[in-house]
């Protein structure tokens, strides 16, 4: 059995971590209310973005690249993790199901190319020799529409130059504090507009100069936006994720010092129990 | 004198939500000036200056990458970027407007020349705005 001094130096050490991982948990508390109050900041951006699109789409005359579905020869995959771990399955979950996909749908490399967000990601794929066309670390935990405004542009102009012949986007969508879900969403073409432009058909709007050079405009934007809108439900999901592996950890730390604990106290309980009955018998020896 | 609800939203959050009397801003096809009761309308704007009047005060708002939706009673912009003029952080401008001219003064590939020209663009518009900051 090991001694007491040891013991008590394991029940110190983990209450040191145990106050690190609380610490942590509560930091990502905070960080996903904020992380809240970004995406529903959102919201009304996106909504209104939506509603305008879908109905220009849906005007007969206007077309775009970006509404075509071509034939596939190259697909792009925009993979969204998180820079640091300690998020429980947040990472792998994401490069998991990638990967799964990719070796599922893709015969050679030339059939498909990564747009890495975060660290883990692109080590993952780097690591993995698998290509990686564009990549972007170091994501603020509060993300602005700025810093992810260049790589979302970039990865838009890929799919109108053609390098790519669509664009799916995997991220991890934020259910509620507890459960995030790993969510692969198929960005361009921009195929599913039409579906909710019954809400307010009624106002047919004028165009300036015409539909298709707003389209020109607009579209990209939209595609944008929506890259920056799975961002957003990423981090929260992140922080989420963070926040209760840290919790979770809390709690095994909590239950390892109530076991140490105990240990502790039989262990110091069966040292005086030896020492008295060492004192009864010497006691005991002297008298006869 | 009647008023038409503007709006202004940006990806990160709405920027203003007032009644004016009149919207002035620079589409990409030529200025455009809205009174309620316009018809519906649908038109990009320039990295510009956004004019909202209201009892002879006017209110300036730097838009860029930001398009025009206009309803009788509503005016909605959608921007990437806006900032009221009292909001405009007048030396992060100052910066940029240097760092895009001494970029474009390089004369490097043709895609940073394009990009920088972008951001100077941006930086004058932000300042010119900023001017009007009551």
């Amino acid at each position: 059995m090991a001694s007491l001094r040891d013991i008590q130096s394991k029940i110190n050490s983990t209450k040191k971590t145990k106050q690190i991982t609380k610490a942590m948990q509560m930091v990502s508390a905070s960080k996903l209310s904020r992380a809240e109050q970004n995406a529903k900041a959102f919201v009304p951006y996106s909504e209104k973005m939506q509603e305008v699109v879908s109905q220009i789409a849906a005007s007969d005359d206007a077309t775009h690249p970006m509404l075509q579905t071509r034939a596939v020869k190259k697909t792009g995959y925009l993979v969204i993790t998180a820079d640091r771990g300690l998020a429980g399955g947040y990472n792998n979950n994401v490069i998991r199901e990638v990967y799964r996909t990719i070796q599922h749908q893709h015969a050679s490399t030339d059939e498909y190319t990564v747009i890495a967000a975060g660290r883990f990601g692109r080590d993952f794929f780097k690591k993995n020799n698998l290509p990686i066309a564009k990549e972007i670390i170091g994501l603020p935990d509060q993300p602005d529409f700025a810093d992810i405004k260049q790589i979302a542009s970039e990865a838009v102009e890929m799919f109108l130059e053609a390098e790519i012949d669509e664009l799916v986007m995997f991220y991890n969508h934020y259910n509620n504090a507890i459960s995030q879900e790993v969510t692969s969403q198929k960005l361009l073409p921009l195929t599913d507009l039409s579906a909710d432009t019954g809400r307010s058909v009624q106002s047919m709007y004028e165009f300036e100069p015409n539909a298709e050079e707003i389209l020109k405009i607009l579209l990209p934007q939209y595609a944008e936006s929506l890259i920056y809108g799975a961002l957003l439900d990423a981090k929260a999901s992140e922080h989420a994720a963070r926040m209760t592996a840290m919790r979770n950890a809390t709690d095994n730390a909590n239950e390892r010092i109530d076991d140490l604990t105990l240990t502790y106290n039989r262990a110091r309980q069966a040292a005086i129990t030896q020492e008295i009955s060492e004192i009864v018998s010497g006691a005991a020896a002297q008298q006869s | 004198m009647s008023t038409v609800t503007t709006s202004i939203v940006t990806p990160d959050g709405p920027v203003l939500e007032e009644d004016y009397e009149m919207v002035s801003c620079t589409a990409e096809n030529g200025e455009l000036g809205i009174l309620p009761g316009h018809i519906p309308l649908v038109a990009p704007l320039k990295v510009s200056s956004v004019r909202l009047q209201i009892q002879g005060r006017t209110d300036y708002v730097s838009v860029s990458g930001g398009f025009l939706e206009v309803r009788p009673d509503r005016v909605t912009i959608l921007a990437q970027s806006a900032e009221r003029a009292s909001d405009i952080d007048v030396d992060r401008a100052e910066q940029a407007k240097q760092r895009a001219e001494k970029r474009l003064q390089d004369k490097q590939a043709n895609l940073d020349q394009i990009r920088a020209e972008q951001a100077l663009n941006r930086a004058i518009n932000r300042l010119d705005v900023a001017s009007h900051a009551r």
